[in-house]
């Protein structure tokens, strides 16, 4: 089943809360590394989350490519909409 | 102009920060003389090396330096090239037949080092239509693999057998998967319950490779590895090694079973485009791997050094990474960097070498001193070890008040 972007975005943010530290405000534009400042190390946590939460596999290849929050919600779609 | 190296500067900024501390700089010791597989001189004094991964203490064995000598004097003292392009040496089919014969496999293949075995393994075994499972925890060698490769890598948290079935379930029918595992975690010295992840593996037909480079000599009835220890001869397809811990020397190693395995010395490029181990090294290797097999003595000397390290630091009041020593890696918790940082210096003060360990080496947030022990550290050496960690831990206390 396909699902809708605005879902996947707004379960994104609740997603990267907790990882947060600066509580940055978050948007379809924030950018992962320059905005909330994350390490590779909390990239990899979020991401094990995000699998969890909507049962896909991100390749960790894709990652490089995705630099904002909107990317992501863009990719997540993709890759449940491809399973 | 851009500055490419400025991409580093908040790591420089936090070294020169710490070099300005007066500290001992953690990356700049230097060994001015090694006396043992336990001793060497740093900074004009003798110290107990706890952090060179010298398991079964072969660096300084007689054979294994006969027949590095032996070998300088009759092939002279590098290959100058490729296996596949300027030849390959007897002694090279020398350290390939003693694998063979350690392992019980079929086929082996030797690389210029460990990392270079995994990097050639990893990016050749899986190509763009296959699948990589690999642990979160995973060494640098094998992401670097991922990295060079072609394959949709997946990583699945560590140690976690749920979660890679699970990860397993979610590869598309028809795809090619490899199952990337290690026998010992080298930062923490954990040891992975191959048997349940192997089992999941096999049920979604995937092969498996195991990194055994922390456990050769020393798991196992044969020292082959923890897959050995648990059972899993016919089930592991690739088992991956290196030369430069137990071993003594450097290299590294891939074995298999597999009848068409030795393909890969043709389509493997950290194997055909870099030059391959000098002769000494090969030679050296082998007598120290024909050492290796039956070394039961020094195989229990190691254990109990390692089970009395850990009970000592443990009872010292030290926090261990591990509940129970479980591999030749004894690692200690620290609360932070800074303490981190102070300890490791204190130590090398007190004249014991060890390992410090901090993200992305170690998992998030974990900032560790590791010690690995040798078979040629004696009880008495871990009771003075200990004695030290407890004298450094005193005059960290003393500096902070």
């Amino acid at each position: 089943m396909a699902l809708s972007r605005d879902a996947v975005l707004a379960r994104l943010f609740e997603l990267i809360q907790p990882f947060n530290a600066k509580a940055i405000p978050l948007a379809e534009g924030t950018r992962f590394a320059d905005d909330l400042e994350f390490d590779s190390l909390t990239v990899m946590d979020l991401v094990a989350n995000m699998e969890d939460e909507w049962d896909i596999n991100v390749p960790l290849n894709m990652l490089p490519d995705l630099e904002t929050v909107g990317q992501v919600a863009d990719a997540i779609v993709k890759l449940k909409a491809g399973a | 102009m851009t500055d490419l190296l400025s991409k580093f500067d908040s790591i420089r900024a936090e070294y020169a920060f710490l070099k300005g501390t007066g500290l001992s700089d953690p990356f700049g010791v230097v060994m001015e003389q090694v006396l043992s597989p336990t001793r060497a001189i740093i900074g004009g004094r003798e110290t107990i090396l706890v952090g060179t991964y010298n398991y079964m203490g072969m660096t300084f064995d007689p054979d294994v330096i006969a027949a590095g000598k032996a070998a300088m004097d009759s092939f002279g003292a590098g290959s100058t090239g490729s296996r596949v392009l300027n030849g390959t040496f007897a002694t090279h089919i020398g350290v390939e037949q003693a694998l063979k014969d350690f392992y019980g496999t079929a086929s082996a293949i030797v690389f210029s080092t460990g990392y270079q075995a995994n990097l050639g393994m990893v990016s050749t075994l899986a190509g763009k239509d296959d699948v990589i499972l690999l642990d979160a925890d995973s060494h640098a060698s094998i992401y670097d693999g991922c990295k060079l490769g072609t394959a949709e890598v997946v990583r699945f948290r560590h140690n976690d057998i749920a979660d890679l079935e699970k990860r397993l379930k979610r590869v598309p029918e028809g795809k090619g998967k490899l199952v990337i595992l290690e026998g010992v975690y080298s930062m923490l010295g954990d040891v992975a319950p191959l048997r349940e992840l192997v089992a999941v593996a096999k049920a979604a037909d995937a092969m498996v490779m195991v990194d055994e480079a922390h456990a050769m000599g020393f798991f196992g009835p044969n020292g082959r590895g923890v897959y050995e220890e648990q059972g899993l001869e016919d089930q592991v397809d690739f088992v991956v090694g290196t030369f430069s811990k137990s071993v003594g020397t450097v290299g590294g190693f891939a074995v298999s079973n597999h009848p068409h395995f030795e393909i890969l010395r043709l389509v493997c490029n950290p194997y055909r485009f870099t030059a391959s181990l000098p002769p000494v090294v090969a030679a050296s290797a082998e007598a120290s791997i024909r050492r290796l097999m039956g070394a039961t003595a020094k195989r229990e000397r190691l254990w109990a050094a390692s089970r009395a390290l850990h009970a000592s630091l443990q009872g010292a009041g030290f926090r261990m990474a591990t509940d129970r020593p479980e591999s030749a890696i004894i690692a200690v918790l620290m609360p932070s960097q800074e303490a981190c940082v102070r300890m490791w210096s204190a130590l090398l003060d007190e004249g014991i070498y060890c390992n410090l360990s901090r993200p992305p080496a170690t998992p998030k947030g974990i900032y560790l001193l590791r010690c690995s022990l040798s078979s040629e550290h004696s009880l008495a050496d871990v009771a003075e070890i200990t004695r030290r960690f407890v004298a450094a831990r005193a005059r960290v206390t003393a500096e902070a008040a």
